[in-house]
């Protein structure tokens, strides 16, 4: 029974981790149809911003609140990070998706590059929070703390979203967009600006998965955005694209079966099954999970 | 072309001074280290060839049927993985292993393919990157110890015949990939002009129409998926040979968007378009990995020194860059300049202007649930 209940919870953590990197791509595409391969390298800058304030930033550090001023920092960068890059690199190719594709592969290419040269390219110990290294008895598991702060940032994302797209003004702008972006140009409203918000703020979650991230792992380098990266890719396929419900179940999806398949079976088939598992949806559900049936 | 009949030799004449290219012992002073003929510098020039080809296979996928695939990398390592195992594991000889090579060529592509064909647009990359993933996984996990894992498998010596072993032998090496390089050249300009690759044009252009028409854009498209993966499988028993070893770098997804990058940079939907982009690619990142240790830039200051001693930071920028001001790549280039220079000839589209027109077809696709994606 606690093996279960440690399973779950960690397949849970992970999932979590896999939403906060997924969510945005899925803001991103739906809203732009822009398939963002720079958002592992906003990732890996959020996770190197943390970890740099936390060493360096005056009065952050790896415990309490000192902690969460180092995150506040790691994700005020990637935010900006990601802003930039939508003002700079992806606006003036606007309707031009493939290209838009391709510039971000480019940039990640690049980004990532950038922090191995700086910092090289072997992993860094994270600076952990005394409270995420204990452990929480539940149901006669112990359960390290990470994984309920992993959980509890990303259910808070996921309502702060949905009451963004449900109940503003903005949010609604969004939804309309990724409903039809050619009308709600038409009826005079500026989706550019949305464009710029939802990189923004996919580039904060991603920045924020990769903090957590490295609570989560113990360490960081450079390439562990791309390797998110590639499983938050199929979390937004299974989920069905530009929805973020379907994003959160398709994450706990895969979250559940990666951890179950690697711990029954054996290391490594997890994440074959989650291979498999979009093979399978794919093949019965083209559209994904959240597509309605015709 | 037809105004310009050096155009069509052009090919020819470059594969003899290729071919040749080893019995100079020529300096190119900045270009290259060594001589020309100087095993260093020739195994550099076979991986730049080597390359060339396999962008070339990657053009078919991308350039000339317009499918975006994110999985290239795992033909291309499974052919390196797989001769390494039939020639060091099985004891085979280099025979049997291509050929068995060639049948996984044939049979993995076909399986993925015949899957990730089913869907289009971007759920199509996706299917192909995940399916690449699973193969990274694999030869990470190194399963019985087969694959050697993170450190990479060497390539038993001795059953490869001796033509191709020591430093002495760098040249046919050398051969072997201006063979290769050669032997996909052909054969994408053969399919590429046959009835298969005007149908995969049509399908880059417009695959509804296609099927209007009342051909199946899925056999076709299988077809040209399996042919690509087959051509980098072969590749990767070249790659095998000239590096003596197989190394699970060419796993990566990494790998699989440097492919892109090269294409592109030659110039998506273009023959030579892509090949030069392999082989400048190919060149920059051993030569800029070179030029980071050297000492002209170790004694530069440190916001200079810190990016030139990553070439992948510098490709990725001139990607961006090329992106940006270069559509088309190269091949785009050279042809808006030679159209300029004869001007009121009109023969369609540029072909390295392929990327532009893809961007309907894919758009469509992408921008939402109307398509069916």
């Amino acid at each position: 029974m606690s093996t279960i209940v440690l399973l779950t919870v960690t397949g849970l953590g992970l999932a979590a981790l896999y939403f906060l990197v997924a969510s945005g791509l899925s803001l991103i595409f739906g809203l732009m149809g822009v398939l963002n391969f720079a958002h592992g390298a906003f990732l890996t800058v959020g996770a190197y911003g943390t970890w740099w304030a936390a060493g360096h930033l005056p009065g952050a550090g790896s415990t309490g609140w000192s902690f969460v001023l180092a995150v506040v920092f790691g994700v005020a960068v990637g935010t900006a990070v990601a802003a930039l890059v939508e003002l700079a690199l992806i606006r003036p190719l606007y309707e031009r998706h493939i290209e838009q594709v391709l510039v971000t592969v480019g940039l990640s290419l690049a980004m990532v590059a950038l922090v191995r040269a700086i910092w090289g390219a072997d992993a860094r110990p994270f600076p952990r929070p005394e409270w995420a290294q204990r452990t929480t008895s539940l149901l006669g598991a112990n359960v390290p703390n990470d994984r309920f702060l992993l959980i509890g940032t990303a259910v808070v994302v996921l309502v702060a979203v949905l009451v963004l797209l449900r109940s503003t003004r903005i949010g609604l702008v969004i939804r309309a967009g990724v409903e039809n972006r050619t009308m709600v140009t038409a009826l005079g409203i500026d989706v550019r600006k949305a464009f710029t918000l939802v990189f923004a703020v996919g580039g904060a979650f991603a920045a924020l998965a990769g903090s957590l991230g490295g609570v989560y792992l113990g360490s960081i380098s450079p390439g562990q955005g791309t390797s998110l990266l590639i499983f938050a890719f199929i979390v937004v396929v299974i989920g069905g694209m530009s929805s973020i419900t379907g994003t959160a179940v398709a994450a706990v999806l895969v979250g559940l079966v990666q951890q179950y398949a690697n711990y029954y079976a054996a290391s490594g088939v997890g994440d074959l099954s989650v291979v498999l598992l979009l093979a399978v949806v794919l093949l019965t559900r083209p559209s994904g999970l959240s597509a309605k049936v015709a | 072309m037809r105004s310009v009949p050096i155009g069509r030799f052009a090919p020819l004449v470059i594969l003899v001074v290729l071919a040749v290219l080893p019995y100079s012992t020529l300096q190119v002073p900045v270009l290259f280290d060594g001589l020309l003929n100087s095993p260093g510098t020739l195994q550099l020039l076979a991986l730049c060839l080597l390359f060339g080809g396999l962008a070339l296979s990657y053009d078919l996928l991308f350039g000339f049927t317009g499918l975006l695939s994110f999985g290239h990398a795992l033909y291309f390592a499974g052919g390196t993985y797989v001769a390494n195992l039939a020639l060091t594991e099985l004891g085979w000889g280099l025979g049997a292993a291509l050929l068995l090579t060639t049948a996984v060529g044939t049979v993995l592509p076909l399986l993925v393919g015949s899957v990730a064909l089913r869907v289009s647009g971007i759920a199509f990359s996706m299917v192909t990157l995940a399916t690449a993933q699973v193969g990274s996984i694999l030869v990470l996990q190194d399963p019985g110890g087969y694959t050697g894992g993170e450190e990479g498998l060497a390539l038993d010596r001795g059953q490869v015949p001796d033509a191709f072993v020591g430093v002495f032998n760098t040249v046919n090496l050398y051969w072997l990939a201006l063979v290769y390089l050669t032997v996909v050249y052909v054969v994408v300009s053969w399919v590429t002009r046959s009835r298969a690759g005007r149908v995969w044009q049509a399908i880059r252009e417009n695959e509804r129409r296609v099927e209007v028409l009342g051909l199946r854009p899925y056999t076709f498209k299988l077809l040209v998926f399996v042919l690509a993966g087959l051509l980098a499988a072969l590749g990767g028993v070249v790659h095998l040979l000239v590096l003596g070893g197989s190394t699970p770098r060419t796993t990566t997804s990494e790998f699989t968007l440097s492919l892109l990058v090269m294409v592109v940079l030659g110039g998506a939907g273009s023959r030579w378009g892509a090949v030069l982009g392999g082989v400048l690619y190919t060149y920059l990142d051993s030569r800029l990995t070179d030029l980071a240790s050297s000492p002209a830039v170790q004694d530069l200051p440190e916001w200079l020194r810190v990016p030139l001693s990553e070439p992948l930071f510098l490709l990725g920028s001139l990607f961006v860059v090329v992106v940006f001001f270069v559509p088309g790549g190269i091949a785009g280039l050279v042809d808006r300049l030679r159209s300029r220079r004869r001007r009121g000839e009109d023969d369609g589209p540029a072909p390295g202007r392929v990327v532009e027109q893809l961007k309907d077809r894919v758009g469509a696709g992408m921008s939402g649930p109307r398509d069916g994606i």
